[in-house]
């Protein structure tokens, strides 16, 4: 489904410095219609940086951004909400004392001066039935909720404003086995919907299950991009810590020899 | 047999859906175990002192001390209503005392000193608590003074222009025969009208719950039956009907009861149904979500604390028109933590996003109950603020161990 021609979001030449740090430096990424990227990267490789200037929360001091072939700023996070790029953070920005429903609307409440719950719970409902998300009641605060329910709700709010790209910030970290293979069940969903994913994690088996390509940050710069069927594990760990004599080698093939042994 | 395709919001197959009267009482009680109190503690509250005290003595339940109980709520009832406010957005306001006090002290000074018309004193008492509410947004959103400090350095502050606006003077009298002392103490309904309140109402209760119902089922959502909302209709006019018989028996509905009824009705309002109320919960839940959700935050903080400080100018005006004065003391004693305690009886979390407008209303009833019961008695005022101190105590303990219970059962 990939089509580099046009993808709907694209990065060209990114930076961003944070005082005399360059978090960021002339970072270039693709999403297209359909597709799943994953931004991988050891600790303090510009994942973050990166999420938060997608997010408009940074706005970066040099690159062009193009969103479905028009250049575009990204100056605020509610004007990137408005241009069609939705991003769910890690730690997820729910209000535990508002019912399901009444997140899910939050700040984009139907009929402001007299709620129209009505409509606002049926809303809920198709969008939920769309995601097959296993809420049983939209009545429930958050906070009765679990980990997976809890990211499958920030997930569908992240759709209310019918986005074209949606950007996800660790969304397996901190969940169980069945709650991760639900989440990723519906980032699969999402690409199937016709959505760009862009996905940040650290976790590789997660990536290499849902993913289409794999991007690689080291250092805030680019250092690779991989096809996620055939690349190997041991490649994109070589790219994230940028060689192929690794700490993380180094250990596996000690590990080799012990079990040779 | 073929059940009937449940509701959009039922098809959930682990749902257990109250199906029978006996699964719905099972369902609350269970809610209540669980944590989830809502106006329990309150009511049971009243139950408890209305009967305690009936019992010391005769006259406490009699109609002549409820109708005066419906006008001594009213003042103390507006401050409570604005600590609401402050309370769900997570924050406090210790000063409500003294700014009813400046606002009593203004309005008697624009009335008798400067002999301005009535409306001119309430409106500069008003606009009085409404700038001091602003103060406090300021150095809350722009020099991050905690609402705390803040709000205990203006109860000092307040005082301090509460009593240079009296110029000395211990007390400055109202005149008894303006609109506002009348409205305070002898204005009341003619019986007719209450009882045709009471019942247009329960009515409009009816009416808007049918119309709820209805809306639910086009929507293909599951709705109440109407033989239940005939029934909960039903009881609204109970009791409404036996209040205004029971008030009409000696003096009446107090025109200034029902102005705080109608105040506490548009702030339930303001909270549940709109777009604004819907923010102040959010942001007492989660500040940093809501401001995620494009909440504009700080705006959110600013108009609690002016909401407060209005409400609580206002409850200043009444205490001065219910005492034809404005004294030193207007506002000052136990006001500020009377205030506090009442909403927080009545079911508003100290720790924020959790209460509704009906808190300030039922916690001020369990307040100025104990207040009159205890001045039946002619016990001083030693006993009276050991036991609301008590009870007060007894409120937030309640709210902390709900609050932990509510936790272990995913119930936020």
């Amino acid at each position: 489904m990939t089509d580099p021609e046009s993808p709907v979001l694209s990065l060209r030449g990114i930076s961003k410095s944070f005082g005399a740090v360059a978090a960021l430096a002339d970072v270039d990424l693709d999403v297209g219609e359909g597709e799943v990227v994953a931004i991988v990267g050891d600790n303090g490789a510009g994942k973050s940086t990166l999420v938060k200037v997608l997010a408009g929360v940074h706005p970066p001091d040099a690159g062009a951004i193009r969103f479905e072939g028009r250049e575009v700023r990204l100056e605020s996070p509610t004007q990137v909400h408005a241009l069609g790029i939705a991003t769910v953070f890690q730690d997820l920005a729910l209000c535990e004392n508002l019912d399901v429903k009444a997140n899910l609307f939050l700040g984009r409440e139907l009929r402001p001066f007299l709620l129209d719950d009505v409509a606002m719970e049926k809303r809920s409902w198709e969008l939920l039935r769309q995601l097959s998300a296993k809420i049983p009641t939209l009545s429930v605060p958050i906070a009765s909720l679990s980990g997976g329910q809890r990211q499958t709700v920030a997930i569908a709010r992240s759709l209310l404003g019918d986005p074209k790209v949606v950007i996800l910030d660790e969304p397996t970290a901190a969940l169980g086995v069945a709650q991760t293979a639900e989440v990723l069940n519906l980032v699969e969903r999402l690409r199937d919907k016709g959505l760009g994913v862009v996905m940040i994690s650290h976790n590789m088996e997660d990536v290499r299950a849902v993913a289409d390509r794999v991007a690689v940050l080291r250092l805030g710069r680019n250092n690779g991009v991989f096809d996620a069927r055939t690349v190997s594990t041991e490649d994109i760990i070589a790219a994230i810590t940028g060689a192929a004599d690794n700490v993380v080698a180094q250990r596996a093939s000690r590990t080799a020899s012990k079990e040779a042994r | 047999m073929n059940a009937p395709t449940p509701t959009l919001d039922l098809q959930d197959e682990r749902l257990v859906a109250p199906q029978t009267l006996g699964d719905s009482v099972r369902a609350a009680v269970r809610r209540v175990r669980d944590g989830d109190l809502g106006m329990l503690p309150v009511f049971g509250g009243i139950v408890v002192i209305w009967t305690v005290f009936q019992l010391l003595n005769r006259t406490f339940l009699s109609s002549t001390n409820l109708v005066n109980l419906s006008f001594d709520i009213v003042p103390v009832g507006f401050l409570a209503l604005g600590i609401v406010c402050v309370l769900l957005v997570g924050q406090i306001d210790l000063s409500v005392g003294s700014v009813s006090g400046v606002a009593a002290a203004v309005t008697a000074l624009v009335m008798v000193t400067y002999e301005q018309p009535v409306w001119l004193a309430i409106l500069a008492a008003v606009a009085s608590g409404c700038l001091i509410g602003f103060v406090y947004a300021q150095g809350f959103n722009r020099f991050a003074v905690p609402s705390f400090v803040m709000t205990l350095a203006g109860l000092l502050a307040f005082l301090g222009v509460q009593l240079w606006l009296l110029r000395g003077q211990n007390a400055i009298n109202l005149p008894y025969d303006s609109d506002l002392v009348q409205f305070a103490q002898l204005w009341f309904m003619p019986a007719w009208m209450s009882y045709l309140f009471a019942t247009v109402a329960a009515a409009g209760f009816f009416a808007t719950s049918l119309v709820g119902a209805r809306t639910r089922k086009r929507a293909g959502l599951s709705a109440p039956a109407t033989g239940l909302l005939v029934f909960r209709a039903a009881l609204v006019l109970a009791a409404l009907g036996f209040t205004v018989y029971y008030l009409n028996r000696t003096r009446g509905v107090a025109w200034m009861f029902v102005l705080f009824v109608v105040v506490v009705l548009v702030m339930h309002y303001v909270l549940s149904r709109t777009k604004f109320g819907r923010s102040i919960y959010a942001v007492g839940g989660n500040p940093e979500a809501a401001r995620r959700a494009g909440i504009n935050v700080k705006s959110v903080y600013a108009w609690t604390f002016v909401m407060c400080s209005t409400l609580a100018a206002i409850g200043g005006v009444l205490a001065a028109a219910r005492l034809a004065a404005a004294t030193q003391s207007t506002g000052t004693g136990d006001v500020n933590l009377n205030a506090i305690a009442a909403a927080v009886i009545g079911g508003t979390s100290l720790f924020g996003g959790r209460g509704s407008a009906f808190s300030a209303l039922l916690g001020i009833v369990v307040i100025q109950s104990i207040s009159s019961g205890l001045t039946l008695l002619n016990l001083d005022s030693s006993y009276r603020f050991m036991i609301t101190g008590a009870v007060l105590v007894l409120a937030v303990a309640l709210d902390s161990f709900a609050r932990r219970s509510r936790q272990a059962h995913g119930r936020g």
